[in-house]
């Protein structure tokens, strides 16, 4: 008998990320314990390296990123190509057309990058980021990409978790929102200085901090080993894998701690469309569209690749506490 | 030959251009990640953009004097029904994989489709009545059945306008040109009835 179960692929993709956790946990006793030698190689790489010579940095990224943590987990999805990744982007800082970032981004400058962190924590200032590289582990991770048009990707980034970082700058009691912002410079950023633009340029993304600090919260620096290639987000941007793509802000050049909900663009743009919380969520609709379904991509021709959308983009096991007892029709 | 047939025949090939080169793209695997709505945005952009090539025609007959065009606005309108037509056809196969059911709750839910549906809806009934015979048969009504044009053309730019996400060019640009490509024949429509009252 043939039994199909609909959750059957959500937990064993889901279970990676808790297994992933346990074997950080085991390895690190076990290095404790033992010889540091103890590691095997194959470990300590990741395992979705391009071939492509796209995406470049400066030595210290890309040795950092060729040294990550690879996903040990068996990945169910299939990944997305490199070369759709990097040449179907939503980055409207280089254009409004899905394929303009690949096009124009080349005059962002990624290298030397700066972080200005501010706000309600004990350690504030600038900092290079290649200081702030130095005291993170960069790990590899395979998340699934929901934009909120109703499309997805699967892919496999390099980065480190946020919540190791934000830990570092102690932030305080008052410290209940984490607001970022995006590289404002229309020398770089072609579009910005576009008089049809509909957001208000720079733009701004926030988490709630117990949404920041979750493990799967990602700051990442590189795209299937290599470093971000600029329409991505280079070098430094956010993957938040349970909301919708516009959350996972690129190119962050601030961090503050708040106390109050930070504004964010899509929000500020349309605020009945796009709410500040905008996890993924198959029974809450878009105005304009529905979200019950989605094109993974690439998505053939005669052949549309439509999947079902999962509630909190299947990572519902590790993050639905967050939302405990909120009306998620509301807080949209 | 005449130079009349000579002008049609590039006429035709040049309309068909469009499709030649989405065609080649897609043969050839260059549209990228998702060539559905690649295919999709093109034949409707190429839809709005041969509405407003027929209904250029008679602004330019008028003033550029431009008299020559005139027998070629038919084959502009057929080929904005044609595009129209290609649009529909490749957002019914590729992006809904011809799941029909799923057509009808596009149509309500997304009110852009809602808006745009009957624009179709107008060129095609256009398009069926386009012939001289039909011309003959419909007399007076034929040219107030072809007004309907405007209001095809007023759909299709809400229809465009509604799904602004991040800029505003396309929707303003298509704006303008509606906006000037109607006000031109409300201005003559206004000429016209002050005219009228002169004479009474």
């Amino acid at each position: 008998m043939l039994i199909r179960s609909k959750g059957r692929l959500t937990e064993n993709d889901v279970t990676p990320e808790s297994i992933y956790r346990d074997r950080r946990r085991f390895m690190q006793l076990a290095l404790a314990g033992t010889a540091m030698a103890a590691t095997p190689l194959s470990q300590a790489k990741p395992g979705f390296v391009t071939d492509s010579s796209a995406a470049q940095g400066p030595r210290w990224l890309e040795e950092g990123i060729a040294g990550a943590q690879a996903y040990g987990q068996e990945v169910k999805d299939k990944l997305t190509p490199y070369k759709h990744v990097t040449s179907y982007n939503n980055f409207y800082e280089f254009g409004y057309d899905k394929a303009d970032p690949a096009e124009h981004a080349h005059t962002l400058k990624p290298h030397p990058w700066q972080v200005e962190v501010s706000g309600h924590a004990e350690k504030t200032g600038t900092f290079n980021l290649e200081d702030i590289l130095a005291k993170v582990d960069l790990v590899e991770r395979v998340y699934r990409l929901r934009c909120v048009e109703a499309w997805s990707m699967v892919i496999p980034w390099v980065g480190f978790e946020l919540g190791q970082l934000l830990k570092q700058f102690a932030p305080t009691s008052r410290a209940k929102y984490v607001a970022f912002e995006t590289l404002h410079a229309p020398d770089q950023m072609r579009a910005q200085d576009s008089v049809f633009s509909s957001i208000e340029w720079p733009y701004v993304e926030g988490l709630r901090m117990d949404e920041a600090m979750h493990p799967l919260t990602l700051l990442a620096v590189g795209l299937y080993g290599k470093p971000v290639p600029n329409q991505n987000g280079a070098p430094l941007r956010l993957v938040v894998p349970w909301k919708y793509g516009f959350k996972s802000i690129k190119s962050i050049v601030k961090i503050s701690f708040t106390e109050q909900e930070p504004p964010t663009s899509w929000n500020i743009s349309a605020p009945r469309e796009y709410g500040f919380y905008a996890n993924v969520n198959p029974s809450v609709s878009h105005p304009r569209w529905s979200q019950a379904t989605e094109r993974r991509l690439p998505s053939g021709l005669f052949s549309p690749n439509i999947i079902d959308t999962q509630m909190f983009n299947g990572y519902q096991e590790e993050v639905a506490d967050l939302y405990k007892g909120m009306d998620l029709t509301k807080y949209y | 030959m005449t130079v009349v047939w000579w002008r049609r025949i590039a006429i035709f090939l040049l309309a068909l251009s469009p499709l030649a080169f989405i065609t080649y793209m897609t043969v050839t695997q260059q549209l990228g990640a998702d060539p559905a709505k690649t295919i999709v945005l093109f034949t409707g952009e190429w839809a709005i953009y041969f509405l407003f090539f027929s209904l250029s025609v008679t602004p330019l007959v008028r003033l550029a004097k431009w008299r020559w065009l005139m027998v070629h606005r038919r084959m502009l309108g057929l080929f904005a029904l044609f595009y129209a037509l290609c649009h529909v056809a490749s957002y019914l196969v590729f992006i809904l994989g011809l799941d029909l059911s799923r057509f009808v709750s596009e149509l309500v839910k997304r009110p852009y489709i809602t808006a745009g549906a009957p624009a179709v809806l107008i060129l095609i009934a256009l398009g069926v009545t386009s012939t001289k015979g039909m011309m003959r048969r419909l007399g007076k009504n034929w040219q107030k059945l072809h007004r309907l044009v405007y209001v095809a053309l007023f759909l299709g730019w809400v229809h465009v306008l509604w799904q602004v996400r991040s800029s505003y060019f396309h929707a303003v640009l298509f704006g303008v040109i509606t906006l000037v490509l109607l006000g031109i024949r409300f201005y003559w429509h206004r000429q016209k009835l002050q005219k009228q009252k002169k004479a009474a």
